[in-house]
């Protein structure tokens, strides 16, 4: 193998969209290099270009793409002059693909094993038995143990992580000089995502292929590459050795990238400084709307020090069993306790299926425990009725995960802020204006936005309204249920920053439910860590990130990606 | 420098000036507010099928509120003297066995054939969408016992059904009259007619209601009755309007093949399921054939315009064709 001779060289790329209207620019001017053997990771947020450039090499862009000028060399081949057939031969054979979501791009129709068995037939690597055998060879490889019966499964039997598994060994089964992964574990748990990785790693090592991966992680990107291209806007901004652009980041985008990474901003003392004051401010503000709250009788709850206290919580689920009459349990909430201190942040951590969204459900009273109760001020809100529950649910507001489920389609962004005001009779019309013009300020939002619709806004400004409709009753308590998780990093830092300042502002209390421990640490002071609906770790954060006591936090402390990458200025 | 820099893999830094850095997540402001519902008539005017079908729509409605503004012949002024008359001035298609202007009789039958559609539809997407959505909101006993109701009515044909229920509705009241007629008519069809639209609001309430803005609501304190009816149903309701579309043509067609079998509407009613019922005998000979023709046309041309408006208005309203 000849390492000095580049695999693939994309030059002068030019990609583009075109719409009834205009030639719309997805990709200008790219210049890319990967090496036999080496890990190349093309970083940016949504809409930068960076998955468009990775089809564009193997002639799979969607919809109306289409190459404009450029190049793309793989072994000195012109890639843009080849044939359709060429390049059908060449895709699998010499360059595979792992796609993003392992949960569409298998045939549910078919077992795993034929699926990878059809892509060696096609290349002519081998047929009939000699297939099946190679077949449970490369299912093994891709670190699926148990590999000869998994084969005949389909893939509704197979979890997030095995699927994805399962999509590498397809990727790799012609054995190709080239995988293109395409943001292969950002639908997957963290503890999944760095085993996959790991063994990515570990086969790049033995089997001697290049990886040209896809993501939006920084973090992850700095530690599984040696080269590094940040993408903006269609354009590459920067490139070159990892660890350089990580600790001196020149282009203005990398070092707002660098800065707010969740993965690598979480190692940063200052940023639990900043954190620190925010909770200074928050807990003094708190306490002058608590000696408030204990003063009139007007208000709901006592104006105690906790404000949320769950004590046993337990949520059993009946799901169908053998028989129609026989249901069998599950224990989705088991026996969870804590205590929300006024103008502080709870985080619940724990990977999907945890229990930790159940949790929220039930402090939010939308949910009925099976067991336990949870106090709200003071007061327990499993026996409130009508008025004493209209006034617990002022109190009391969720922000949720999906912005594009999270507010209403059919209502403008007006109705949406305003409905909690209609609904509680707060107001009359030019006051509640007034207020949604307020809160709209609030999340820098402009208040023309008033008029719009959720659809034409993007991810995070659904989020922001959203956030003003979750403040626009006044609440003590914001449940945020993963209320990041589904945004771009850096819109992710500036939600994270705006529910700072909201915090100190209005001295907020924050239940902050997500599974991503990285950003844990801007945002919260406690951290609840749970697994399969157990509590299996309480501490404060800093407790959890410099001396975690359970085995499973420091699994999970070590999935972030990026966190053993000395940085300029931390630690 | 690092040791081991390859060719092509230098540190390179765009200069800024190519992409200057924007704030993060800015709002478009340029682009005029729009709504979903505004979006998708956007998408309807665009579409051809919509265009084609307005046309005819349109047209269909001026025959029906303004018959008199293309014919001056009365619909019911038959004279044994012109049975089977050619077409003549005035009379642009000719005349039928009993000598009335084919024409005219065919422009006035679309009140009728209109009406039971209209009226059919109306009714089963009132009764289908409510039965529909507290099926799928409160489940359990609720949802039970609508969906094993519509489960039997669904199991029984439409046809079959309304011509025993029209057979004896005809036996009793053998004269009873337009609306008496409609009425018959649209009772037995929607009878039979509503499990379907029920059906589809339920799967699509099932779908909606689990939604966090349903959610976002409850924490807010609005009522189940209040979230269902603001939030949930809204936000279901699309694809039982592209059905209502397209079923309008087909209980059309139901009506015309009731009043063809001559239990639809009593035969005093000018429509186009008596006309080409009373045309049929015409077939065997193959002569006058344009006496059966001229109603199957206009029925065929108002169905199909109904189907492509249904075509149309599910392009328009598929949430995967719109933006994000």
């Amino acid at each position: 193998m000849n390492n000095q001779t580049p695999l693939l060289e994309i030059k002068d790329l030019n990609v583009a969209f075109s719409t009834e209207k205009a030639v719309i620019p997805a990709v200008r001017d790219a210049n890319l290099t990967v090496y036999p053997g080496q890990t190349v990771a093309i970083v940016g947020e949504s809409g930068s270009g960076k998955s468009t450039t990775a089809h564009a090499i193997i002639d799979l862009l969607p919809g109306t793409g289409k190459i404009t000028s450029g190049q793309i060399l793989f072994e000195g081949k012109d890639l843009i002059q080849a044939s359709k057939d060429e390049m059908v031969d060449l895709r699998g054979a010499s360059i595979g693909l792992v796609p993003q979501d392992p949960m569409s791009n298998l045939n549910p129709l078919w077992k795993i094993g034929f699926q990878i068995k059809e892509v060696l037939q096609a290349h002519d690597v081998c047929h009939g038995k000699e297939a099946d055998a190679r077949v449970v060879e490369l299912l093994q490889e891709a670190g699926l143990p148990d590999a000869e019966k998994r084969a005949k499964q389909y893939p509704h039997e197979f979890s997030g992580g095995m699927r994805q598994r399962a999509l590498i060994a397809i990727g790799l089964a012609a054995r190709p000089k080239l995988l293109i992964a395409d943001e292969p574990t950002s639908a997957l748990d963290v503890t999944v995502q760095k085993q996959i990785l790991d063994h990515m790693d570990h086969l790049t090592d033995s089997l001697g292929f290049a990886i040209l991966l896809i993501t939006h992680d920084l973090g992850l990107a700095s530690e599984r590459a040696d080269h590094l291209v940040v993408m903006y806007k269609g354009q590459i901004v920067e490139s070159g050795p990892a660890l350089e652009i990580l600790q001196d980041p020149q282009h203005p985008y990398t070092q707002r990238l660098v800065a707010s990474a969740p993965s690598l901003a979480s190692q940063r003392l200052s940023s639990v400084q900043a954190r620190a004051e925010v909770r200074e401010k928050a807990v003094q503000t708190a306490e002058e709307v608590a000696a408030e709250v204990a003063e009139s009788s007007e208000n709901f709850g006592k104006g105690t020090d906790t404000i949320v206290s769950a004590k046993n919580l337990t949520k059993v689920f009946k799901l169908p069993g053998d028989r129609p009459w026989s249901p069998t349990d599950f224990v989705a909430v088991d026996n969870v306790s804590f205590d929300l201190k006024r103008g502080t942040t709870m985080a619940i951590v724990g990977e999907s299926g945890s229990g930790k969204s159940t949790v929220a459900r039930m402090v939010l009273k939308l949910l009925d425990p099976t067991e336990g109760d949870v106090e709200f001020d003071g007061v327990d809100i499993s026996s409130l009725k009508r008025k004493d529950l209209l006034k617990f649910r002022r109190e009391m507001q969720p922000i949720f995960q999906n912005p594009y489920a999270s507010l209403d389609p059919t209502y403008s962004i007006y109705r949406s802020i305003v409905e909690p005001l209609a609904t509680h009779g707060i107001g009359n019309d030019d006051e509640r204006e007034a207020k949604v013009r307020d809160l709209l300020d609030k999340v820098s939002l402009p208040s023309s936005v008033m008029r719009r619709f959720p659809n034409e806004l993007s991810g995070g400004q659904r989020q922001r309204v959203a956030i003003a409709r979750a403040l626009a009753l006044d609440p003590a308590v914001v449940i945020c249920d993963e209320a990041v998780s589904a945004l771009d990093v850096l819109v992710q830092a500036q939600i994270l920053e705006l529910l700072n300042d909201l915090q100190a502002e209005l001295g907020l209390s924050y239940l902050f439910i997500t599974h991503d421990l990285a950003v844990v640490r801007q945002i919260a002071d406690n951290v609840l860590v749970m697994q399969d609906g157990k509590v299996v770790e309480a501490a404060a954060v800093t407790e959890v990130f410099t001396n975690p006591r359970e085995e499973y936090t420091r699994k999970l402390l070590d999935a972030i990606p990026g966190a053993s990458i000395p940085l300029a200025g931390t630690r | 420098m690092p040791e081991n820099t390859r060719p092509g893999q230098q540190r390179y830094v765009a200069p800024l000036e190519e992409t200057p850095l924007q704030e993060v997540d800015q709002l478009d402001t340029s682009a005029p507010p729009t709504s979903l519902w505004k979006d998708a008539w956007r998408q309807l005017r665009r579409n051809p099928m919509f265009i084609a079908s307005a046309i005819l729509l349109t047209f269909l409605v001026i025959v029906i509120a303004f018959p008199g503004f293309f014919t001056d012949e009365p619909p019911r002024k038959c004279v044994l003297a012109r049975s089977y008359g050619p077409a003549e001035s005035g009379h642009l298609f000719g005349f039928d066995r009993q000598g009335c202007d084919v024409f005219s009789r065919t422009l006035y039958g679309a009140r009728a054939s209109v009406a039971v559609g209209v009226i059919t539809t109306s009714l089963i997407v009132l009764i289908g969408t409510i039965a529909g959505a507290f099926a799928g909101f409160y489940g359990k006993l609720v949802d039970t016992v609508i969906s094993r109701t519509a489960d039997i009515f669904f199991a029984i044909p439409l046809l079959l059904a309304a011509i025993v229920i029209l057979q004896v509705v005809t036996n009793r009241f053998p004269d009873r009259g337009f609306w008496g007629g409609v009425s018959a008519v649209v009772g037995a069809l929607a009878l039979f007619g509503w499990p379907q639209i029920t059906r589809i609001m339920r799967g699509s309430v099932l779908e909606v209601k689990n939604l966090e803005f349903v959610d976002a609501a409850r924490a807010i304190g609005a009522t189940p009755r209040r979230n269902l009816f603001r939030h949930i149903i809204p936000n279901a309701i699309a694809p039982v309007i592209v059905t209502a579309t397209v079923s309008l043509g087909i209980i059309i067609v139901a009506e015309a093949t009731l009043s063809f079998l001559g239990i639809g509407l009593p035969k005093s009613v000018v429509s186009w399921g008596n006309d080409i019922s009373a045309a049929t005998i015409l077939v065997r000979s193959g002569d006058h054939i344009q006496v059966m023709l001229i109603p199957a046309v206009a029925l065929m041309l108002t169905v199909l315009s109904f189907i492509l408006l249904g075509d149309a208005v599910k392009d328009a309203l598929d949430p995967k064709a719109r933006k994000r």
